[in-house]
This record gives C-alpha cells, sequence and structure tokens, in this order.
C-alpha cells in the first residue's frame, strides 16, 4: 500500500501552546506549514466532523498569523486608507466591533492571501493563513506607510465550531451570548482578557478566540471539560470547510486566481467598484474591476461527484465521456460526512457553470461523472441576528 | 501461511491462493475508509502493479498486488461498506483473492516478527 499519510519534515516543525495538550489526548501529529499539528483525535475524521457539526468541535488554529495594525497619527482612518490600498474592502465603514472576509491582491488581481480584518477601535485585527502570514507581514511592510504600525502578535487562537458552541464558551465568558456573526470585542474567558470573534471556517455557529501564550492550555482544558466539547484535527476542519463551501487558500485561491474568479464578488463592497467612493486602488483593480463589469472567463463552482470514489485536488475535468482535452479542474475534493458523499471544488469555463452541467473527472484513468452544483454543500447555521 | 509486505498488506497463503489485505497498522494510519475500487475478477497482475485503491476522507493510497497473478476474488462487502476494513482489516475486510503464478515471489515477503518489527 502507498503510504501517501506520512508527512515530511526536513525542518524542525514549530509547536503551538496547546502542542502537549493535543499529544496528550492521542493526536495524530504531522508537520502543516511549519507546524506540528494534529491532523486527527482517536475518534477519527468522520466522528470528529459529525461532532462539529452536531455539538461543538474545538480546534487549534495558533499557526495562523495574528497581526496589530496602528497608527501613529493617532487616526484610525488614516490606517483604514492605507490598508484599503492592499485590499479590496470598505474599511472606512467597517464599524468598531466587527469583522470582514477580504484578501491582499497582486498586480493581476491574484489572491496573496484571504484574510479577515477586525476593527478593534484602537488597532485593526488581521488573521491570515498560516503557510502566507510571513509573505504577508513583508507585504505589509513593503507597502504601507511609515505612519501605520505593523505588529505580529504571539498569541495563542483557538476556534470553538458547532451548534453547542455558544452554550459552553457562554459557560466561562457570559458575554459571548450578546454577540452575532461577525462581531468581534474583547472578551474575559476564565478571567483571562482574549479577543473573540464570532466567526469560523466550518459552516457552523462559533467562535474564535485570541488568548494569551500562557493563558491558551487552561482555556482549552476549560472548554474540553465541557461534555459538549470535543478537540478535532485538521483532517476534519478540512472536511467541514468544503462541506460549508469556503475556500482553501493555496488550493481553490492563488496568485493565479482572481476574486471574479473565485466566486469571492460579494466580499468587495460596492465603494470599492466601478462608481463607489474610493472605486479600485487597490492592487489588481484594472483586472478585477473589469471581470466584475464582464464577468470572468471561469468561475469557481461546487461539483458533486455522482458515484461513491472521491474526486480529489488536481484532476483534470472533461467535457466528454472519452477523448477531449480538459475544460476544467478540481482544487478541493474528498469525503463530505455530513452528505455522506462525495463533494468537490473547483474551476470551469464560466458558460458551463450552471448546477447541473455534467463533466467528467478523469481519476486514476476513468472518467467518473460529476455535476456542478450549487455551494455551500451543508447550509451555514450562522448566527446572524 | 501469513506473510506481510513493506508497504502494509498482509497474505494469507493457502497453497496457489493468496488472500490479501491492509493491516491494522495501515487502517491506523489511514483513518476512516470511505471508498474502496477493487480489480476485477480475473485481471492480471505482475507483482508491484497498483491492485486496488483505498480511500480515506484524507487520501488515496493504492494498495499493490504482492505477488504476480490472477484475481480469483474480490470483497464485495467492503465496497458496500468501507468501514468493515477498518473495523476488521485482517478478517472481514479482506481486499481480493489473487492466484499465486510464481511461489518464489513470496520468499522476498517478511513474516509476521519482521512486519512488527518494521512498524514497531
Amino acid at each position: 500500500m502507498s503510504d501517501n499519510t506520512a508527512g515530511a519534515a526536513s525542518v524542525p516543525l514549530s509547536k503551538t501552546a496547546l502542542s502537549d495538550l493535543h499529544v496528550v489526548r492521542g493526536g495524530r501529529m504531522v508537520g502543516f506549514a511549519g507546524y506540528e499539528m494534529p491532523v486527527q483525535f482517536p475518534p477519527g475524521i468522520l466522528k470528529e466532523h459529525q461532532h462539529t457539526r452536531s455539538a461543538a468541535g474545538l480546534f487549534d488554529v495558533s499557526h495562523m498569523g495574528q497581526l496589530a495594525i496602528t497608527s501613529s497619527t493617532g487616526n484610525m482612518s488614516d490606517a483604514a486608507l492605507a490598508l484599503e490600498a492592499l485590499l479590496p474592502t470598505d474599511l472606512k465603514s467597517l464599524p468598531e466591533g466587527r469583522q470582514r472576509y477580504t484578501f491582499f491582491t497582486n498586480e493581476a488581481g491574484g489572491i496573496l492571501d484571504d484574510l479577515m480584518i477586525a476593527n478593534l477601535g484602537g488597532r485593526f485585527l488581521l488573521v491570515v493563513n498560516a503557510a502566507t502570514k510571513d509573505s504577508d507581514e513583508q507585504h505589509l511592510r513593503a507597502n504601507l506607510p511609515d505612519t501605520v504600525r505593523i505588529e505580529r502578535l504571539d498569541r495563542a487562537l483557538i476556534a470553538l465550531q458547532g451548534p453547542k458552541a455558544a452554550d459552553a464558551l457562554s459557560k466561562l465568558a457570559p458575554q459571548c451570548t450578546g454577540m452575532r456573526f461577525m462581531d468581534v470585542r474583547p472578551l474575559e474567558v476564565c478571567g483571562v482578557p482574549c479577543t473573540a470573534s464570532r466567526s469560523g471556517y466550518t459552516g457552523e455557529d462559533g467562535f474564535e478566540i485570541s488568548i494569551p501564550q500562557d493563558a491558551a492550555i487552561t482555556i482549552a482544558e476549560a472548554l474540553l471539560a465541557d461534555a459538549d466539547v470535543e478537540p478535532i484535527g485538521l483532517g476534519a476542519r478540512d472536511s467541514l470547510r468544503l462541506e460549508a463551501g469556503l475556500c482553501l487558500y493555496g488550493s481553490d485561491i492563488d496568485t493565479g486566481t482572481t476574486p471574479v474568479e473565485a466566486g469571492l464578488k460579494w466580499a468587495m463592497p460596492r465603494s470599492r467598484r466601478d462608481g463607489g467612493e474610493r472605486a479600485g486602488g487597490f492592487p489588481g483593480d484594472a483586472v478585477i474591476l473589469r471581470q466584475l463589469r464582464e464577468g470572468s472567463d471561469r468561475s469557481r463552482v461546487g461539483l458533486l461527484p455522482e458515484g461513491r470514489a472521491p474526486v480529489r485536488a488536481g484532476a483534470q475535468l472533461y467535457q466528454e465521456e472519452s477523448g477531449g482535452t480538459p475544460a476544467g479542474y478540481v482544487t478541493s475534493g474528498g469525503f463530505g460526512p455530513t452528505l455522506g458523499r462525495p463533494v468537490a471544488m473547483g474551476y470551469v469555463p464560466t458558460s458551463l457553470a450552471t448546477p447541473g452541467t455534467r463533466f467528467f473527472a478523469d481519476v486514476r484513468g476513468k472518467r467518473l461523472p460529476v455535476d456542478v452544483a450549487k455551494l455551500p454543500f451543508n447550509t451555514p447555521d450562522y448566527k446572524r441576528t | 501461511m501469513l506473510k506481510f509486505t513493506k508497504d502494509h498488506e498482509w497474505l494469507k497463503i493457502d497453497g496457489d491462493a493468496v488472500t490479501v489485505g491492509i493491516t491494522a497498522h495501515a487502517t491506523e494510519q489511514l483513518g476512516d475508509l470511505v471508498f474502496v475500487d477493487l480489480p476485477e475478477v480475473g485481471a492480471e497482475f505482475a507483482m508491484g502493479d497498483n491492485a486496488a485503491v483505498v480511500e480515506s476522507v484524507k487520501a488515496a493510497s493504492d494498495v499493490y498486488a504482492p505477488v504476480s497473478g490472477e484475481i480469483l476474488e474480490v470483497n464485495q462487502a467492503i465496497v458496500d461498506d468501507p468501514s468493515i476494513v477498518n473495523a476488521d482489516p485482517s478478517g472481514a475486510g479482506w481486499l481480493f483473492k489473487i492466484k499465486l503464478k510464481a511461489a518464489a515471489e513470496t520468499e522476498s515477503l517478511l513474516d509476521e516478527d519482521a512486519y512488527k518489527q518494521l512498524i514497531a
């Protein structure tokens, strides 16, 4: 049997504040973006996935980057405008205590990274991907004026996700129940000052909590003491976000895909589009604004394989059952435990992006039927009101 | 006679009929299986050819023909319910039976002690 599961670790891996806790709880540790992270715990990916959908899962996402942005002028709108030169979002209108999903773009309109940005009053908090956090920080330092200060925060980050997440967190931090989806605020958890947002990467209600390193174990243990809360590994994190139709940077989006192609138009507010108050003025604006007007040649779509075989990232998509040339390709794919069937995402020509359109995915030399499907596969249950 | 490969397959050799499965160690590494693709009965493989595929939520892994020969039988039950392989990898979770073509090929296989050392 081929051994695809072993992670090749040539450089020493960094540990998070929760590494020991993962090992004690039987986490199988693998290298991921330079960190030793649990890919799964003893129940296994299927059960961890289902537990998150039915109760609450605790995810260590401390490998992600946390950056604080402040303005030495004391005026946060200076920092907001400076950041808007790198991000096609609206920070001037982002109220204190709210966050938005956005992305760094490059001159070609491609995506350098996707991120959450929160307005915490005197500062913006950016949460960026682990594999890109160094290049993101360099990008900010190279492109923001000297009056904007950038600070890498050395803090742990825990995501608590699932229908029981609010119940579990409210026992340690009663104030959390007043938050709605995409709210961000300082929150005392077990008496420790943290910053929490009501958001996540699973398609479930939940929270992401930025915690001082030395309190991470205590808070994680306190959350895990709740019978509804189980630790969840990266494997289930991936299957959960795939069912929720959420992009994985480096797979579904990268420097070669634009936000319009990726179906992320919703994240670009009117004020930065044609006719808006601050239209354009971000890297790649010519390409992105044109695609917003005219559409893009290709689009990211959901894909449902007809059979039981998972169709995974890299598979080519054909219109023909045999012969022909690839019309598209799969960027994420696997088994969707909630749906009980394989699910995938990929890029196809926009003219063929209508749900129900049939393609054939090349899997080990066989052409397997897959149909374009609406995203998300699993309807999210966010706490919007 | 029970033999193993370094690729985490087990073989029960009964005359020239060889039952092949993946080891408990392999299923632990793979996690929950969600899909199994087995060869056609009658298909011929050389030792080391890809004969089957087992897929977990996370990844697909090839299963090699541990000896050369013709497929005699496949385990349809695990196609219908791949979790059988996780539950009973060395029993009900067998993959296929292959007709041994060259007995000499079994000499390069590992015995149980050697396999246990490999995964220790």
